[in-house]
């Protein structure tokens, strides 16, 4: 399967160079990157960690691109996200969010179904990666 | 850009009443409203008062002054006859204060009243207070020909008396973990005669293509072809199933609109049952029903989407009714997260700037006055939260630059026909809208000028995706390109640069 959050994810893979763009363009409006990444991609997972710090002062994409490839280095068979957050009063959240990297095998999701009465079903939905411990999901990992 | 404005002259030979103040003013019998103290042209408007805006066609041979008194004389505390028992009460406070009537450019025989009304005329929080004193008796008013609500100014204090929507665009868009791009939906089809089994497989494939969310229709609530319970339980084993197919939160709209509240609350407390994320209800329902629900969904963590059903019938036309904009203001206030405003390209009426005015009174936290797009007031929000505008009703994918330039972000695009007559199905037609979006969101980000270069970056993105590129070419001529009856009045003057 092809995990479709963030907001390209149907597109093909981001080249570095759109990425960059990306970036650049939520640099400059102002916004904080933050460069994060996660080998439990629940749709309810919200915290994936956190590559340093989000980057609030630079000018140029440059450096946060330097971070994303330092953080690929170390987890490229992961989920990597960017995302770009507006500080200004009434938003105060993200504005923009996508995948940049993703691991060579996604496995998906499976879900349960809990029969209770009155034809009512209780779902949950489980990555298939989570079943194995964190560090341990995908291949090289 | 401001334009040409001209108020009646209040001591002109047209106009030559002046309040009657002291005992004459209670003697028995009928006098002119404007002579009672509805018609102050002095007044200036206390930061406190809630201001309505009125179009006026009075009957032939009646005064246009007198005419607006009477609106503000029948929207508070008048009736047709003095009557001694105002002396007990405070009542130059509580008569709405005409203070300003303007003839409507280019519209003979019909006029804009300003009329001011007192903060202590209406309840904290009830939008049944409010239209019942603004629009309750007057509509029906025999001297006037015709009347329309065009805009109201609600004070700070006031629209702090209401707790507004229950989730907002920022907390909507968190819950959802979606940011960046307008959000996607569709309207099951055919609206009416689906069974629960059949109408799930329409959310399923909808949902796991690439919407976001799917949506009842306005008249699906529980029928004999499709109990409602049934539809529930189908449509949350399709959401479920999509979410797990994508890894993506999915939601699809239960309306929940039924006969009673009872019969609401029981749909609303099951559809939370099952898990859903966002329940609907119909505008018809009434305010007060809708601010109840407004209150359950604000207690459930449920996002609550209003379809705004039956609108039309006294919205559309310029002359006579309530402009969509006081009613996007009423349902600000009275609190849904979601709002059918216009496409302004799609089937359904919506002139772009008018569009605009919704728009913006939908998700700013302050207006200023605009009035070539029907705003005529500065209105301050307070922070109240955003409420996220949906465009529906005849759209599909290669239009997609047009309504991203047009409607901005934050907005749900609905594509019913757009995504469910897509000639590959329903998960194509899904398919093919959000890739149209994604494309038109990252090239707008990078720079390009979409509005123009539209066309082609759909062209580009349709070569690598096969269900746009049939897309484009079912729809490519598709228009509802008619004249908008609900136009602004005012358009910008032209100011030579200099």
């Amino acid at each position: 399967m092809r995990l479709t959050q963030g907001c390209f994810s149907f597109l093909p893979d981001l080249t570095d160079q759109q990425i960059r763009a990306q970036v650049q363009y939520a640099i400059d409006r102002g916004w904080a990157v933050n460069i994060e990444f996660t080998d439990d991609p629940h749709p309810r997972n919200t915290y994936w960690e956190m590559w340093g710090l989000p980057v609030f002062d630079v000018r140029d994409a440059a450096a946060v691109m330097m971070d994303l490839d330092a953080c690929r280095k170390v987890y490229g068979n992961r989920y990597i996200r960017v995302s770009a957050f507006d500080a200004s009063a009434g938003w105060e959240s993200l504005r923009l969010s996508f995948i940049v990297t993703r691991p060579a095998h996604e496995p998906g999701f499976s879900l349960r179904r809990d029969e209770g009465p009155g034809r009512v079903v209780r779902y949950s939905t489980h990555s298939y990666a989570a079943e194995r411990p964190e560090g341990e999901r995908y291949a090289g990992a | 850009m401001s334009p040409n404005v001209t108020s009646l002259d209040p001591r002109s030979a047209a106009s030559p009443a002046a309040t009657v103040r002291g005992k004459d003013r209670y003697k028995a019998g009928v006098m002119e409203y404007r002579k009672m103290g509805y018609w102050e042209p002095d007044y200036t408007p206390k930061d406190t008062d809630v201001i309505a805006l009125f179009r006026v066609t009075p009957q032939d041979g009646v005064d246009p002054i007198e005419a607006s008194a009477a609106v503000a004389g029948e929207s508070s505390t008048a009736t047709w006859t003095v009557v001694w028992t105002d002396r007990l009460t405070a009542c130059e406070k509580y008569r709405a204060k005409c203070y300003r009537v303007d003839p409507v450019p280019n519209a003979p025989g019909q006029y804009f009243a300003y009329i001011a009304y007192d903060l202590d005329l209406f309840e904290n929080g009830s939008i049944a207070n409010l239209s019942a004193s603004i629009i309750g008796n007057v509509f029906g008013f025999k001297p006037l020909k015709a009347l329309r609500l065009e805009d109201m100014r609600l004070p700070v204090a006031y629209v702090k008396t209401f707790d507004g929507p229950p989730t907002g665009i920022v907390v909507e868009r968190e819950r959802l973990d979606k940011f960046g791009r307008p959000l996607l939906g569709a309207t099951v089809k055919p609206k009416l005669g689906l069974s629960g089994r059949n109408y799930g497989r329409v959310v399923y494939e909808a949902l796991k293509g690439g919407l976001d969310f799917t949506k009842d229709d306005e008249n699906i609530n529980s029928q004999p072809f499709m109990h409602w319970r049934d539809r529930f339980l189908y449509c949350m084993e399709a959401v479920n199933r999509a979410q797990a197919a994508t890894g993506e939160i999915k939601g699809t709209y239960l309306n929940v609109t039924a006969g009673t509240m009872e019969d609401m609350y029981e749909r609303a407390e099951f559809a939370k049952e099952l898990g859903s994320c966002i329940v609907m209800i119909d505008l018809v329902i009434g305010y007060t029903a809708i601010q109840s629900m407004s209150k359950w969904a604000r207690r459930n963590d449920m996002v609550l989407h209003l379809h705004r059903a039956g609108h039309g019938t006294y919205t559309r036309q310029k002359s006579h009714g309530v402009s969509f904009r006081v009613i996007a203001k009423w349902m600000r206030l009275a609190g849904v997260d979601h709002i059918h405003a216009g496409t302004v390209v799609g089937k359904l009426e919506g002139d772009p700037n008018t569009t605009r005015g919704y728009y913006d009174i939908c998700r700013d936290d302050f207006n200023p006055q605009r009035l070539e797009h029907g705003v005529f007031f500065d209105q301050h929000w307070a922070s109240l939260r955003k409420v996220m505008p949906v465009a529906s009703g005849g759209i599909h994918a290669g239009q997609m630059h047009q309504l991203l330039d047009l409607l901005g972000e934050d907005t749900v695009l609905q594509f019913g026909g757009g995504t469910i007559g897509h000639p590959m199905g329903i998960a194509a037609g899904a398919t093919a809208n959000r890739v149209a979006l994604e494309a038109m969101v990252l090239a707008r980000n990078e720079g390009r000028d979409i509005l123009h270069e539209g066309p082609e970056i759909l062209e580009a993105a349709g070569r690598q995706c096969q269900p746009l590129r049939q897309a484009l070419d079912v729809w490519k001529d598709v228009t509802f390109d008619y004249a908008s009856t609900d136009t602004p009045d005012f358009v910008p003057a032209v100011t030579a640069a200099m």
